[in-house]
């Protein structure tokens, strides 16, 4: 009992685990806080520019499902901060002044975006069009440049640079070159492609559900198009990243990289691995291409590949088949999300309307699971294969892990509180879609908010006079407009295909 | 060994962020105590619709001042943020569930409709609204009373769990429902309802009315728990603490005589909050950790220090803003989940711009383009394809070169 207490204490698997699944629940939502605003304010600038009532009313309702995940993402994030330091004590203790600065610098985005998303989510009904349009603008800044300096010190940790050890003690610390390690720029724009994918196939797969059961309006078919046009534009950029990626990882992390396509010794000629599993140096089970690993790294087959008995065994991350099987994934549900958009891009550059047969329409339902199924395999890949380094060659996972009693129990806390989270952050969604489709549009708002205000106060307050009055004509009519712009939408939901 | 003016700086800045979060976080988990508080379904009814209207949208920005305060200590001061982490791993895990149940239960509630449902998540909202100020509180007695040891080997209960860190806990839950109630005062004065004024009032008066008698105990435990800071308060830091005790009793005085001034309110109350949070700061000078980490030991390398007033200057110059204009826009209640559609401008306006011959006139655009004609899109396909060769050939050849 007290062998077990004593290897639960220090031992850093319960720490991993609680760390990795926090990570691998936050990973999901930060992409909507990055790319779903981005989304959203297309629709709105379609429907503000042309009038097209279909498309705002995608906006709004995707603003409603943003309210809802922007705020479990707020929740996780800080989950995560907290874990740096209940987890990670080791690290942040001695490495604080050099990582925390990429972390500083997304402090100032996230506030930006936090503000803006108060804006933003709750100034559809008094703001004037174009400014409530522009509110929107930062948190698209922000969330990119939030998502930057956040992968930044992920990047610092695979590629540590910017500071002075004497003693294991930092002396001193140059927070540009923090900042701008050499990983950066790569492991930064590999995850801003991927947010895009992630949220936009997503949001993309439950409108192409919507239209392989019928509902082919309008307003499906721009729900569709215009999350997909945004992870389709991602797509192909992603591929070409991720061979860039690639490479830079077989010069930078070479036990990684070995990790990932199973090479045990130092060669040319590798073989690129399809699949298998790697056990006591055989592998079974794959498909190996001759000399292909060589010619993605260096274009020749006879590059030298490093293997992972260029380190001694304790410095060789574990779990190999779990690295290299990620790896696999990824690229596998990569190149499906690029064919799915190449597939739709060439539709519509030579017939000029979209694609919806069945035939495409199934796998584009599927495209959101299989963007974040690659994503997370992505992060599975990177952190598992820097073990056991915390950070690359300078700090080791289990001179980090805290030693406080107590991990075990947060873990299943946590992990049984983001079951719950992950039901609801999909349950809630799907219930407001039901709602939306039972109900006119007019009335939706009236049912969505239990604790909003009562009719009598809008009666107070409503047609107080703004400032700033964008639309003189319609704020002199609110009321008639309103119905005219609910009649619009109604008719926008339920009106026949008019292409 | 006297601390950097970087460090004296980057410590100054840290309190008035924990001052900030008191204030603004503070408020907002007082609001969760009141609504707590507010009794049945039916009877709290009124008051829950007006904390929850003015909590919505501005609650995750208050929220963000944690992260910072988080960020600071870790970059600024990394031993005393380890130290922190691993000595108080049980009360910031509860603390930290806290803030989990209730983001939670604030995403949900607004989307459940059923009344069962409504109340677990308004439960889980309001549960957690005490349990996270409460931990928050014994954290800082732990601090303050130097229990925290600088190389912890583990959990240290007895730090958080002296009659001065529980004291303080409780003492954080009071003024958290205190400074909200003052604050839902004005909200409620600002909309016009009456009797919402008076009933946040009376929560205001009593919750001062339990604070400042818990803040006396808790400084009189603290004379004997900790000397170095109770000696401070007394000395260097008693103007701070009289100004504190002041605004306190400056609000209960306005409360009275029901002179609901919203600038004048607000900001008594924000003062007595404020200054003793500073006062706090000022008496722990020069120690982290009173009588064993030094702020000039406890601190990150200069570079690390200057980043981070570096960016404390980028947040003012694009947060400041930010936060006005929110403030703003909420205070004139431009910011709403109003239920009728009477005053959806933006629909107005399309329904307006939709409608054929007005769209120019309405909107101030043109109308939407046509398709790009088939010449075009030919020159756009070739030069695109132009530069997609250019580019892969020049990463080939970088690749090459390297």
């Amino acid at each position: 009992m007290g062998a077990l207490a004593h290897v639960l204490a220090v031992d850093p698997v319960p720490a991993r685990s609680q760390m990795g699944s926090s990570l691998g629940f936050h990973i999901i939502l930060a992409c909507f806080g990055i790319a779903f605003a981005a989304v959203t304010m297309i629709a709105e600038w379609i429907g503000i520019r042309r009038g097209d009532a279909a498309a705002l009313l995608l906006a709004r309702r995707w603003s409603k499902v943003m309210a809802v995940l922007v705020a479990v993402g707020a929740v996780s994030g800080t989950v995560m901060s907290y874990e740096m330091g209940l987890l990670w004590p080791g690290l942040m203790g001695r490495f604080g002044a050099a990582i925390g600065v990429p972390f500083s610098i997304e402090g100032i985005f996230f506030f930006l975006e936090a503000i803006f998303v108060g804006v933003y989510l709750y100034g559809w009904r008094r703001l004037p069009p174009w400014v409530h349009w522009w509110s929107g603008m930062p948190i698209v800044v922000g969330g990119i440049l939030g998502a930057l300096s956040v992968v930044a010190a992920n990047s610092w940790m695979n590629s540590p640079a910017g500071f002075t050890l004497r003693d294991g003690k930092i002396t001193s610390v140059s927070p540009v070159s923090v900042f701008f390690n050499a990983a950066t720029p790569y492991e930064t724009t590999h995850m801003l492609l991927a947010a895009y994918m992630v949220t936009g196939f997503l949001v993309a797969g439950v409108y192409a559900v919507g239209l392989l059961r019928g509902r082919r309006d309008r307003y499906h078919r721009l729900g569709f198009a215009i999350p997909f046009t945004v992870a389709g534009i991602a797509a192909p950029l992603q591929v070409m990243m991720g061979d860039v990626i690639a490479r830079f990882v077989a010069t930078n992390q070479p036990v990684k990289f070995a990790a990932m396509e199973y090479v045990p010794r130092t060669t040319r000629d590798a073989p690129e691995w399809l699949g298998g599993i790697f056990i006591n140096g055989h592998v079974y089970f794959g498909a190996a291409i001759p000399a292909f690993d060589s010619i993605l790294v260096g274009f020749s087959p006879h590059t030298k590949v490093i293997g992972w008995d260029s380190v001694p065994a304790a410095q060789r991350p574990p779990l190999v088949t779990l690295i290299h099987l990620s790896f696999n994934v990824m690229i596998g549900m990569g190149l499906f999300l690029f064919a799915l958009a190449a597939w739709q891009g060439w539709w519509w550059w030579f017939h000029r309307r979209l694609l919806l047969t069945p035939w495409f329409l199934v796998p584009s339902a599927v495209s959101g699971v299989a963007a974040v199924t690659a994503m997370e395999a992505g992060w599975v890949v990177t952190e598992v294969g820097r073990q056991p380094w915390i950070v690359y060659r300078v700090l080791l996972v289990r001179d980090a892990v805290t030693p406080a009693a107590g991990v075990p129990v947060t873990l299943g806390v946590i992990l049984s509180l983001y079951a719950v989270l992950t039901v609801v952050s999909i349950g809630i969604p799907l219930i407001m879609s039901r709602r939306w489709r039972q109900q006119p549009a007019a009335e939706e708002d009236a049912e969505q908010v239990p604790y909003g205000p009562s009719p009598a106060w809008a009666a107070t307050t409503g047609t107080a006079p703004a400032t700033g009055t964008g639309t003189p004509a319609a704020m002199g009519t609110a009321s008639t407009a309103g119905t005219a712009a609910s009649a619009a939408t109604g008719q926008a939901t339920t009106g026949p295909d008019s292409q | 060994m006297s601390p950097s003016p970087e460090a004296i700086a980057v410590g100054a800045i840290l309190f008035v962020v924990i001052a900030a979060y008191a204030l603004f976080g503070g408020a907002d988990f007082g609001g969760g105590i009141w609504d707590l508080l507010a009794g049945g379904a039916e009877r709290g009814a009124a008051p829950r619709e007006l904390i929850d209207e003015s909590i919505t949208p501005v609650w995750e920005a208050n929220h963000v001042w944690l992260i910072f305060i988080l960020v600071l200590l870790w970059t600024s001061f990394p031993p005393a943020f380890a130290a922190i982490m691993t000595a108080l791993f049980v009360p910031l895990s509860l603390s930290l569930l806290g803030i989990m149940l209730r983001g939670a239960g604030f995403a949900f509630r607004h989307t459940a409709q059923r009344l069962e449902l409504r109340q677990l998540t308004g439960a889980a909202f309001a549960a957690a609204s005490l349990i996270t100020p409460f931990f928050m509180g014994t954290i800082v007695g732990a601090v303050a009373t130097g229990r925290v040891p600088v190389h912890p080997a583990g959990n240290v209960l007895a730090a958080w769990t002296s009659a001065t860190a529980i004291l303080t806990g409780f003492l954080f839950v009071a003024a958290c429902g205190y400074i909200s109630a003052v604050f839902l005062v004005i909200e409620a004065q600002q909309r016009g309802h009456q009797d919402l004024t008076r009933y946040f009032s009376r929560r205001a008066t009593a919750a001062g009315l339990v604070t400042g008698p818990l803040a006396g105990a808790t400084f009189a435990e603290m004379s004997a728990s900790a000397p170095y800071v109770f000696n401070r308060l007394t000395g260097i830091a008693l103007p701070l603490v009289a100004v504190s005790i002041a605004g306190g009793v400056a609000v209960l005085g306005l409360l009275w005589l029901r002179w609901y001034h919203a600038l004048f309110l607000r900001a008594t109350a924000a003062i007595a909050v404020a200054a003793v949070v500073c006062g706090w700061g000022l008496a722990q000078y020069p120690f982290l950790f009173p009588a064993s980490l030094t702020l000039a030991v406890g601190s990150a390398p200069t570079a690390s220090l200057v980043a981070e007033l570096i960016v404390t200057g980028l947040a003012l110059l694009l947060v400041a803003p930010g936060f006005a204009l929110l403030y703003y826009l909420h205070q004139r209640r431009m910011l709403t989940e109003a239920d009728s559609d009477a005053d959806l401008r933006l629909a107005a306006h399309v329904g307006q711009a939709g409608l054929p011959g007005q769209a120019g006139q309405a909107s101030g655009t043109a109308p939407a383009p046509g398709p790009a004609s088939a010449r075009s899109r030919t020159t756009t396909g070739l030069v695109l394809a132009l530069l997609t060769i250019r580019a892969i050939r020049e990463m080939l050849a970088r690749s090459r070169r390297r």
